[in-house]
């Protein structure tokens, strides 16, 4: 009989610790899928951020280092300058990327190093309770915008995709969603790319998810998916903003 | 064959870094150090090297960290108010025990400070200087030669150890020019079982620094507290016309410099004073000075600063019948050799006689 699906090899066999309908889950699975389709398991050295994704060493079958909160664009650089035959990716959310870490990440973007970056928004800041991240939509409820994020005091919902695509240094950038088999497909398309630019040498590969955190949206995962669909996607358009269309 | 040049003392550390080996080097420019980054910039490429000027000090002692996690010779340098950037990426390199050589060409602070000489950093550099209960080795040079040797031995006791080792000095270091005697570096050979490099033909390696199951974390700090105990034998000191004398000014880096000629100038007028310069500031020298204390019961610490290695001098003697003075000189001027010949006899006087 063919066997059509199975574990990647790049996914250590063990239960992940995330929350029911969270999609880091997914996530992770979809870059270990990359990691093996592309053979690079034995050459790979991941950077793990602070947050939820922190614990991608428990999860990946890989050398990992973890960086300080934000800062794992600019380990990353490191570990990619000193060993240029290694595949090097960083796994950080929203407030590990899009705050603390911004000018990392723009300066590594900017640079246009040999990294390729999985950036998880999913609107919260995750670990540590739900409170604003700098991707909250405006009025959205969170445990330090209690009566919703007022744009006036909180400013504007960043758009990380966007404003990194703008750089000249970039040569992948794309947003995905893995909400529903459809947008899930094409995260996929999007992902093997931003690894392509990095494994053939071209530049520096960006694919934003759009996630779902039922547990701090205080939503069921079938809620939480919708609003995926209904409340992020319309702000965070879905599609590539620099590089080959796939 | 030796050959001598005569360069700057930031010069001087730039070139030792690389003859030991250092190939990754990461800086953002402040004054007083920035001859570091430029040496760099020119002749790290040359060895096949790289070079990066980064957005940050916070970005670039993490791309040291990143380098250094490959188990490369990585290094970056800045002054006062950039080292406190650094120290949260220090904090992950000693909780992670992952090696790289950091250099302070302090200001004076707080704040921007200025940039005259001090040494106002040394609590900083020897107790942590970020969060958490972790340590870094410190190197105290005080000549443009100590500059270079102690570079490259600074690589060495982080590979050996595999923690972060700072060097501590100041304008007067970085800037002063003086004859370099440029040497071999004599390659050692170090355990690199935990570098990351790729899985091939082994386990996952994994560097991180938390821990949070049950005892995890008390028995990863119990762990690096040994190692920190364990340094103890790499303890450096200098010692001057200890034998006999009545008083030992202790002092280190530039103002032991200027000492030097001060602690000859009251011995030449007939009062036995010696010498004791710390090189290592962590681990201090805390028994060789107590073993001095057995015969010599009179100490003088004199800092660019208004007290703070003098702590560590009273933890060493400050017991028994054993006197600590102290002489400091906050920063916005040095102290010329004349100056500080006029503090040491004052002290001889009032504990001597």
């Amino acid at each position: 009989m063919k066997q059509v699906f199975k574990r990647p090899e790049a996914l250590i066999d063990v239960p992940f610790h995330f929350c029911p309908g969270c999609h880091h889950g997914i996530v992770h699975r979809l870059v270990a899928e990359c990691i093996d389709r592309y053979g690079l398991r034995e050459k790979t050295i991941g950077v793990a951020s602070v947050g939820c994704s922190v614990f991608l060493y428990d999860y990946f079958y890989v050398d990992v280092v973890e960086a300080p909160h934000g800062r794992a664009a600019a380990v990353a650089t490191g570990v990619k300058r000193a060993c240029p035959e290694s595949f090097v990716f960083t796994y950080q959310g929203d407030g590990d990327l899009a705050a603390i870490g911004t000018a990392e990440i723009i300066h590594a973007a900017n640079r246009g190093e040999l990294l390729t970056v999985v950036f998880v928004n999913n609107a919260v800041f995750g670990m540590t309770g739900g409170q604003m991240a700098p991707t909250t939509l405006a009025g959205q409820e969170t445990t330090t915008t209690p009566s919703g994020r007022e744009t006036v005091t909180n400013g504007f919902p960043i758009k990380m995709a966007e404003l990194l695509s703008v750089l000249p240094g970039t040569t992948f950038v794309a947003r995905a969603a893995v909400n529903n088999p459809k947008n899930l497909m094409r995260a996929k398309k999007l992902l093997r790319k931003a690894f392509e630019v990095q494994t053939n040498n071209q530049g520096f590969g960006f694919v934003e998810f759009l996630s779902a955190c039922p547990t701090n949206w205080k939503m069921s995962p079938d809620q939480a998916n919708k609003w995926v669909a209904e409340e992020m996607i319309p702000y965070f358009p879905l599609g590539i903003f620099k590089g080959e269309t796939v | 064959m030796t050959e001598t040049v005569l360069v700057k003392g930031n010069e001087a550390i730039a070139m030792g870094a690389i003859e030991a080996g250092c190939r990754f080097y990461f800086g953002y420019p402040i004054t007083p150090q920035n001859e570091i980054p430029e040496y760099m910039s020119k002749h790290l490429p040359e060895v096949g090297g790289t070079f990066i000027q980064a957005e940050s000090e916070i970005a670039s002692i993490n791309m040291l960290l990143g380098a250094s996690a490959t188990g490369s010779r990585a290094m970056t340098s800045s002054s006062s108010p950039g080292i406190s950037l650094k120290q949260e990426g220090i904090s992950y390199l000693c909780g992670s025990q992952i090696p790289g050589v950091i250099v302070n060409m302090s200001r004076s602070g707080p704040g921007l400070g200025g940039i005259s000489p001090s040494q106002g950093d040394y609590f900083q550099a020897t107790r942590g200087g970020g969060h958490g209960d972790y340590r870094t080795i410190v190197l105290a040079p005080h000549s443009v030669q100590e500059n270079y040797d102690l570079t490259m031995k600074a690589f060495d006791l982080s590979d050996k150890y595999r923690n972060p080792v700072m060097i501590l000095g100041d304008a007067l270091l970085g800037q002063i020019k003086e004859p370099l005697k440029i040497h071999k570096y004599k390659k050692k050979e170090f355990s690199k079982d935990w570098i990351l490099t790729g899985t091939k033909g082994r386990e996952p390696r994994l560097l991180k620094s938390l821990y949070l199951s049950e005892g995890e974390l008390t028995e990863h700090n119990w762990m690096l507290s040994k190692k920190y105990q364990r340094m103890k034998r790499s303890i450096m000191f200098e010692t001057h016309f200890l034998e006999g004398s009545k008083l030992v000014v202790v002092a280190f880096g530039s103002v032991a410099r200027i000492l030097k000629t001060s602690v000859q100038m009251v011995r030449d007028r007939g009062m036995k004073v010696g010498l004791f310069r710390p090189i290592t500031l962590f681990p201090f020298p805390y028994d060789a000075l107590e073993r001095i204390s057995l015969s010599i019961r009179n100490f003088m610490a004199v800092e660019l600063n208004t007290g703070q290695m003098v702590e560590d001098v009273k933890l060493a003697v400050g017991h028994k019948k054993n006197q600590v003075d102290f002489y400091g000189r906050p920063p916005g001027s040095i102290p010329s050799p004349d100056e500080l010949f006029n503090e040491i006899k004052k002290i001889y006087k009032k504990r001597i006689g």
